[in-house]
């Protein structure tokens, strides 16, 4: 019987219950988000059951929602079955004072790059980690550029001030 | 169709007189069996023609040399046919690429590394002023850290735009006066980059 | 180590000959690799292990597409991948149209495909001629380069320029394929068979070149889905994933052509299946140039979707019509409904699955953006191809993995 959407749901429903929400969203990809303690049970579940067969991780990233509190990075997995053809998107969220995650490099190598990076950019801390240390940038860097609060140019520089980046300075643009 | 396009549908051939260049004799005294000129001037015309460029090549600038070092937009024809990979050998370095924060300690040792004299070509204009990557983590130009010599705008430069800018330094260095590197003036730039 | 190679030789402790050294495969590299460092750890001639470093080049593009509306991303994708741009160009093009709900006509398509298959050559011309200079056979590189610059020529009378193409627009192309371009396309058609025959007869079965390649650096189809490798190093490990065949992309579901897939998964099976699927490229523009050719009338002058929202209007008509002024501005403005919406969409890019996770919040510029870069997942395995192989292998092994700094650190 070919996997669909459908069985999927239920066979994530019957072994965690009500920790998981379930939505599909208008491309046809199946997304669900449980609380972070259960990530590694959902990825080692989805990776051994028989019918289910998501072996392929495809990537791992973070995303800075400053504005939900308790709930403001969300780290997605999208995981991919080959053989089936069928790829759900993972997420689960956690609040920005302590975001420590389960690493996921016991189960798949591929995500040991991909989880230094969401540390280099974002901060998530994951536990059990073998090398976690800055990937993209200079290590001695230590703020997590890619949060909303930082922004994107060098704020060292002297030559470059707000009014040439448009925040302010001498020439008020009406909102 | 005038444009220059190498796969012309209907090429025409050159006249032999468009393929032959001249040099300039540089000034000099004329006699019977002999030719003096100034010592300077012979050495300038020797190492401009088989300038040893090292590539250093980070990124799509990179590939476009490779373009011009291939036999297309040959840059081996300006004597620059042996590139060398190793700044102790080489006299131009070429930085073709965006040069990032963490990138930046090595091109400065290459650049140390190599023997006076040496010249510098930025190539792109990641390497000229940071391009179109105003971000945290990209140097904003390689005259940050050290003294460049020729510029060459582009993203990325046209083949022809990086054997200009090969001529321009062709030019420096045929012009260049032998007691340069040890003036003063050499010496307070080098002093401003934090290079002895 | 030592002991195990010379069993009968007794080495006091502490000699010179049983330390490992360290060498270091610095940021620069001959032959323009491209800006990441490898740390050995050597016994002697052989690799222990070794450690890699990457972000040399970081250029911190997800934070800078955080802040440019949806255009001036296609030409931070051209510099990911910059060996075939209009790959990383036209991907990310696709991904807008699917947020936006856009259909595509066929030509377009079509044309698309032909953009798509050059680009993936001109790579693998570019990874496979890299692999000979790395074994010391510097002439097949030149040669190659000469038809690179015929696909260059095709790129420039499309959208102007070179390497970096910025080609496509939300919807088509910014200008209908010239007859010129069309000429070329079939110059590039008649005369490169010929010379990808040559460059095979050159290296395939060159015996130096086979001594020097198979053996080196092999890995097997679970370690490499494991470490998430796709593209032609996976299918040279056996594995047959190809996004053009698995989810088909551009109308690919209309052409026939096959995936070549290797055995054993190392460097002379990479350089394989590089040249096969170059084969096929070819294979591929030649139906859809056939294709291209079969529309009629006023079906050959389209080339872009009928979305004006979104599609940046010919300047000749923003200069002398009104709906396409208010279009204009409204576009580079920020003004059009930009729907809220998360989406991946991935393509085959020349190294493999490049994805677009993008999630906008109905904003002019997206809220994250997020390239998933095979180059920067599959430079792990590195540690593993090349334990206890010989250095000369390693270098070898490092350049037929087709490392592309630019799509490595993003």
């Amino acid at each position: 019987m070919a996997l669909t959407l459908d069985i999927i749901q239920e066979k994530l429903l019957e072994k965690f219950g009500d920790q998981i929400s379930f939505f599909i969203d208008p491309f046809g990809v199946l997304n669900f988000e449980t609380p972070k303690e259960y990530n590694l049970k959902i990825l080692q579940f989805l990776f051994d059951d028989e019918t289910l067969r998501f072996r392929f991780l495809t990537d791992i990233c973070a995303v800075h929602y400053p504005d939900e509190k308790g709930r403001e990075l969300a780290i997605v997995y999208h995981l991919h079955n080959l053989v089936d053809n069928i790829r759900i998107r993972y997420k689960v969220f956690t609040a920005i004072e302590t975001p420590d995650i389960y690493t996921a490099t016991a189960l798949y190598e591929c995500a040991n790059w991909m989880e230094r990076e969401t540390y280099d950019f974002f901060g998530v801390n994951f536990l059990g980690h073998p090398n976690l240390k800055r990937i993209q940038n200079v290590e001695e860097m230590d703020y997590f550029p890619m949060r909303k609060e930082y922004p994107m140019e060098d704020q060292t520089r002297t030559d470059k001030d707000d009014e040439m980046f448009g925040r302010g300075g001498t020439v008020i643009y009406n909102k | 169709m005038g444009r220059p396009v190498r796969f012309n549908i209907n090429p025409q051939k050159t006249a032999i007189k468009d393929a032959i260049g001249f040099a300039d004799m540089p000034e000099g005294f004329e006699g019977e069996g002999f030719y003096a000129t100034k010592f300077e001037k012979v050495i300038g015309l020797a190492r401009k023609n088989s300038i040893w460029p090292l590539p250093f090549a980070t990124s799509c600038c990179g590939i476009e040399f490779m373009a011009t070092m291939g036999s297309h937009y040959d840059l081996a024809r300006f004597g620059s046919e042996r590139l060398g990979f190793t700044p102790r050998q080489c006299d131009l370095l070429m930085v073709m690429g965006t040069i990032a924060k963490k990138m930046a300690p090595i091109v400065k040792q290459v650049y140390l590394q190599m023997a006076e004299p040496r010249w510098v070509l930025a190539m792109g204009a990641c390497a000229s002023s940071g391009g179109i990557f105003d971000s945290y983590s990209v140097l904003q130009g390689i005259d940050q850290i050290i003294p460049v010599d020729v510029y060459i705008p582009g993203c990325p430069p046209r083949p022809e735009g990086v054997l200009d800018g090969i001529l321009r330094i062709q030019d420096l260095v045929h012009n260049e006066s032998l007691r340069r590197r040890n003036s003063e003036h050499y010496k307070a730039l080098l002093g401003s980059y934090n290079i002895q | 180590m030592s002991d195990l190679m010379f069993p009968n030789i007794k080495l006091p402790e502490g000699s010179l000959e049983k330390q490992t050294t360290t060498l270091n495969l610095g940021p620069t590299h001959p032959a323009t690799h491209g800006v990441f460092q490898n740390i050995l750890e050597m016994d002697g001639e052989r690799v222990l292990s070794s450690e890699q470093t990457v972000g040399y080049i970081h250029r911190a593009f997800e934070k800078i597409a955080e802040r440019r509306p949806f255009y001036q991303i296609t030409t931070l994708t051209d510099r990911l991948n910059y060996c075939s741009a209009p790959i990383n160009n036209l991907g990310w093009l696709m991904t807008c149209e699917k947020l936006f709900r856009i259909k595509i006509p066929k030509r377009v398509d079509y044309l698309r495909v032909i953009i798509m298959e050059l680009a993936r050559i001109s790579d693998h011309l570019i990874c496979n001629s890299i692999v000979g200079v790395d074994t010391g056979a510097l002439s097949v590189f030149l040669y190659v380069m000469q038809y690179r610059e015929l696909i260059y020529e095709i790129y420039e009378e499309v959208c102007g320029s070179r390497l970096t193409t910025n080609i496509g627009r939300i919807g088509g192309f910014e200008r209908n394929f010239n007859a010129i371009a069309f000429e070329k396309l079939e110059k590039f058609l008649k005369e490169y068979p010929r010379v990808l025959k040559e460059f095979e007869a050159l290296l395939q079965r060159n015996r130096i070149f086979m001594e020097r390649t198979i053996g080196a650096g092999p890995i097997s189809a679970e370690r490499a889905l494991n470490y998430g490798f796709t593209g032609p190093n996976l299918r040279a490990a056996g594995v047959d994933y190809d996004v053009r065949v698995h989810t088909p992309y551009s109308s690919y579901e209309d052409f026939d052509f096959i995936i070549p897939v290797g055995t054993t998964g190392d460097c002379y099976d990479r350089f394989l299946v590089r040249n096969q699927e170059m084969w096929q490229s070819l294979s591929i523009i030649e139906q859809a140039y056939k294709k291209v050719q079969e529309f009629k009338g006023a079906e050959a002058d389209v080339y872009h979707a009928d979305t004006p929202e979104f599609y940046l209007p010919p300047k000749q008509d923003v200069y002398t019509k009104m709906e396409e002024l208010i279009w204009h501005f409204k576009i580079v403005m920020g003004e059009s409904n930009i729907p809220v919406g998360e989406v991946y969409n991935c393509v085959e890019g020349a190294n493999g699955e490049l994805g677009f996770y993008l999630i906008s919040d109905g904003g002019r510029t997206p809220y994250r953006l997020h390239f998933r870069r095979p180059c920067f997942i599959y430079y792990q395995a590195f540690n593993e191809l090349t334990k206890g192989c010989m250095l000369s292998d390693a270098i070898v092994v490092l350049s037929s993995l087709n490392l592309i700094a630019g799509e490595m650190d993003a």
